[in-house]
């Protein structure tokens, strides 16, 4: 049998993982977002501003970034959603490990279509036509 | 097999209040429940967002001026990016608090960063609405 820490019932495995990237993409998300909203408030600046600064959202490295924030977005709606179902649905507890490999393959599913559509004009850019 | 002492049974100490006592508000309850709400909302709005800045029609590469003064002529998603600033404003928001009151140990420190995170927020919130309100497309 393996060892117990001595005085706490908490376990690690998955299920704090899950939690401790629903805390991490919650608070990158928040930053951007706060970010976002100044980039946008360009607009009422002049549109030589915004379109100066939207510029950088196009270049190679920016449009990785994108990428990166896009699942992040997307495991902490998944992974939000899991967290509602084990609170509301009376199911939910009993079936949680479960939904924590569900969200995993539709978040895989998602993100190799996406990841593709997101990068095609930079690599297009880059490496030629990709069709 | 480990060679450490194997510990008795761990469990956590009844508590010793059987009552609520005194006059207690419900903020954290309603705080638990919004999170909830304003996250299966913000799962449409927020995605959706996604999907049409960076893959549809040209995705990031098409947006400048002239695309978001389209946008913005219709009343649809105004509203739209409204609602998406307050949600996932107030969301962020409440979800940062919970996380400073669980690693800010002393209390100076505690009220000032959510102080810090609360003007933040309130500038933000104001600051986009009034860009949606007064957006000008004949502006420069
Ligand atoms: C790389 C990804 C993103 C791109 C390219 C993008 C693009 C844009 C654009 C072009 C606008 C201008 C208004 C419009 O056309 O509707 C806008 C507004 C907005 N976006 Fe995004 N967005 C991104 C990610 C996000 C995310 C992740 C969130 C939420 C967490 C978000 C929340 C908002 C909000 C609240 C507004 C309104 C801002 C205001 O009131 O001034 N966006 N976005
Ligand atoms: C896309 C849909 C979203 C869903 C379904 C969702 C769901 C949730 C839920 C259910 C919680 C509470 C977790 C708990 O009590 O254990 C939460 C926490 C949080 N969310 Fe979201 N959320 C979404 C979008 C966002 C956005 C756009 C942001 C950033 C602006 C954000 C930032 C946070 C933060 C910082 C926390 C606190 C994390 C913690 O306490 O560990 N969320 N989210």
């Amino acid at each position: 049998m393996a060892t117990l820490p001595v005085g706490t019932l908490y376990r690690g495995g998955e299920g704090m993982w899950t939690w401790v990237l629903h805390r991490i993409t919650g608070v990158a998300v928040f930053f951007f977002l706060i970010v976002h909203v100044l980039d946008t408030a360009l607009v009422r600046v002049s549109p030589e501003a915004y379109d100066l600064v939207i510029a950088t959202y196009k270049t190679p490295i920016v449009n990785l970034l994108e990428v990166g924030l896009v699942g992040a977005v997307l495991y902490h709606a998944l992974n939000g959603l899991r967290v509602i179902l084990v609170d509301f649905w009376s199911r939910g507890p009993r079936y949680q490990r479960q939904m924590t490999w569900a969200i995993g393959a539709v978040w895989i599913v998602l993100m190799v279509p996406g990841t593709f559509f997101m990068l095609k004009h930079t690599i297009e850019a880059m490496f030629g036509s990709t069709s | 097999m480990s060679t450490t002492a194997q510990p008795g049974p761990v469990s956590i100490p009844a508590p010793r209040s059987t009552q609520r006592t005194g006059q207690r508000s419900n903020f954290e309850l309603y705080s638990w429940l919004f999170m909830r709400i304003s996250g299966i909302v913000l799962v449409f709005l927020v995605l959706a967002h996604l999907v049409i800045m960076n893959i549809l029609d040209g995705g990031v590469q098409r947006i400048n001026f002239a695309f978001v003064a389209g946008r913005w002529s219709s009343p649809f998603w105004q509203v739209w990016d409204l609602m998406m600033l307050w949600l996932a404003m107030l969301h962020g928001t409440n979800g940062l608090r919970t996380i400073i009151n669980d690693y800010a140990e002393r209390d100076q420190t505690r009220f000032w960063l959510k102080m810090i995170l609360y003007v933040a927020a309130a500038f933000t919130i104001i600051l986009g609405t009034l860009v949606i309100f007064t957006f000008d497309p004949n502006i420069g």
